[in-house]
């Protein structure tokens, strides 16, 4: 629901007002999830619902701690392209702002369906904390992107082994390897062709195995903290 | 002394070693393999666990060597092309030698995992498209095609490796094979996305399936702008081993 607030003019409002998809309209669709009863079979039979945990907002445990900490890495990436898209760097070219539009696009169906399936169990909307962006920056915004890539990678990675119920493994899968293209993408904007730091850059793939990164839960939760204005407790989700 | 192989075993035969031995330094000895941290870690890490280590389950081997083949096609594949192709790989080559390093290590990673059970290096041909070491562009479609059905095979597979640790490093591998075919796809100056099933030159199987829409729900239904080629971009699907292999047979791959 914050992150449609207007009281903080650096990060709020980051979805509605002037992109396509309205509050209005994110609002409903809120409410269309909140009835769903749908939800993977076991978010049915299991009590993790998610609790105030001293103040926190607490992912969850389990399967739905883990879709949690999945949905609020969308959250983030969708708050971070709705800015990007509204106020670009200057001269940016047409075709980064579109690549821009689509990455968003596409995070807003990552963000939706989870959003979906959790129900009740979902957390609720973030406040970004984009402070230490600079959207002026072309090189800011593309390095910003791609960390939330890179996360969003490491963190599906991490808690594949931790899932329970078959169709969320199967549908993180589906999604890893998107975020992964996004990674990309944005790297390869920021340093084209580079082994060093490119799309599969030694800077992040383990140059003896070739493997990307894998998090566990607290880890992912530590790197995303500085850019939520929630504190975020992974408490009760896998620390080993 | 085989770290790899050692945790693989260790913590097939013992199902709380994952929480016993640390996922964070476990995933130190294998990125950075460093001596002296290994050293001191090592010893008070497998203190605790067990001493017996067995290999993986049968079903495990089998997932791992259907893995080691399509690394086998891709490495040999970016191999013969950086050493013989014709064409001139200009500012791309770095891209190539980039991904072949990794290719090189899955190959190396997945035999060190299989030990004495990892499947022989196939005898792999490329006759299907004859010019695909002379025609910059053949070389570009045949690249990408490999790379996407490679993220479509381990996607696949993962259900198999269910709560295994082995899932963990094909994820990762999975990841690295997606980051290879984005790369492809933006030096063809196509979208780093696959867009319905649309094969774009490459074998109409490869990409068969990934029209669907469907995730529990149809996502189309649930925003506004969530059109056909937007869902489907979002959304990777997998392939089944026997797809697969279909796909690979004219590359010697069985």
């Amino acid at each position: 629901m914050s992150i449609f607030s207007s009281d903080t003019p650096t990060s709020g409002d980051l979805i509605g007002s002037k992109s396509s998809v309205g509050r209005r309209t994110f609002l409903r669709f809120a409410g269309i999830s909140s009835v769903s009863a749908m939800a993977l079979t076991t978010l049915a039979c299991e009590d993790h619902r998610p609790a105030p945990l001293n103040g926190a907002v607490d992912l969850g445990a389990g399967d739905v701690g883990i879709m949690n900490l999945a949905y609020s890495q969308e959250q983030l990436e969708v708050a971070f392209y709705s800015q990007v898209v509204q106020t670009p760097y200057a001269n940016i070219s047409s075709e980064e702002l579109a690549f821009f539009t689509d990455l968003r696009d596409r995070e807003r169906t990552h963000l939706e369906l989870f959003k979906y399936l959790l129900g009740d169990k979902a957390i609720p909307m973030l406040t970004p904390n984009f402070s230490s962006v600079d959207f002026s920056s072309r090189e800011s915004v593309l390095k910003t992107g791609h960390t939330f890539e890179d996360l969003g990678v490491a963190a599906l990675n991490g808690a594949g082994r931790f899932v329970t119920d078959m169709e969320l493994l199967a549908l993180s899968g589906k999604i890893v390897s998107v975020e992964a293209r996004h990674a990309a993408l944005l790297r390869d904007l920021l340093h084209p062709k580079s082994q060093a730091m490119g799309f599969a850059g030694d800077d992040i793939i383990t140059t003896d195995t070739g493997l990307d990164r894998a998090f566990l839960p607290p880890q992912v939760v530590m790197m995303a903290q500085p850019f939520i204005q929630q504190k975020i407790s992974a408490e009760r989700l896998p620390k080993a | 002394m085989n770290i790899f192989q050692l945790f693989s075993d260790i913590e097939s035969v013992d199902a709380d070693a994952p929480e016993k031995l640390s996922f964070y330094s476990r995933r130190f000895f294998l990125r950075k393999g460093s001596k002296a941290a290994t050293a001191v870690a090592l010893p008070m890490a497998l203190a605790s666990i067990s001493q017996e280590a067995f290999a993986q389950s049968t079903e495990v081997q089998e997932v791992l060597n259907f893995a080691l083949k399509l690394e086998y096609l891709e490495e040999d594949f970016y191999k013969k092309a950086l050493a013989e192709a014709t064409f001139d790989f200009g500012a791309d080559r770095p891209v190539f030698e980039q991904i072949h390093k990794h290719e090189a290590s899955h190959v190396k990673l997945l035999q060190t995992a299989l030990g004495a059970a990892a499947a022989p290096k196939p005898a792999l041909k490329y006759d299907a498209f004859p010019d695909v070491f002379t025609n910059y562009q053949t070389f570009l479609i045949v690249a990408q095609a490999f790379e996407d059905t490679g993220v479509r095979a381990y996607k696949g597979q993962a259900p198999k490796l269910y709560k295994l640790p082995e899932l963990t490093t094909a994820l990762q591998i999975h990841a690295v094979e997606a980051r290879h075919a984005a790369e492809v796809r933006r030096l063809r100056e196509g979208r780093v996305w696959v867009t319905k099933n649309e094969s774009d030159g490459a074998p109409a199987a490869v990409y068969a399936g990934e029209e669907n829409t469907v995730q529990k729900v149809d996502v189309r239904t649930l925003g506004p702008g969530f059109s056909d080629i937007v869902v489907t971009e979002a959304f990777d699907e997998p392939l089944t081993k026997e797809a697969v292999l279909e796909i690979v047979k004219p590359f010697g791959v069985a």
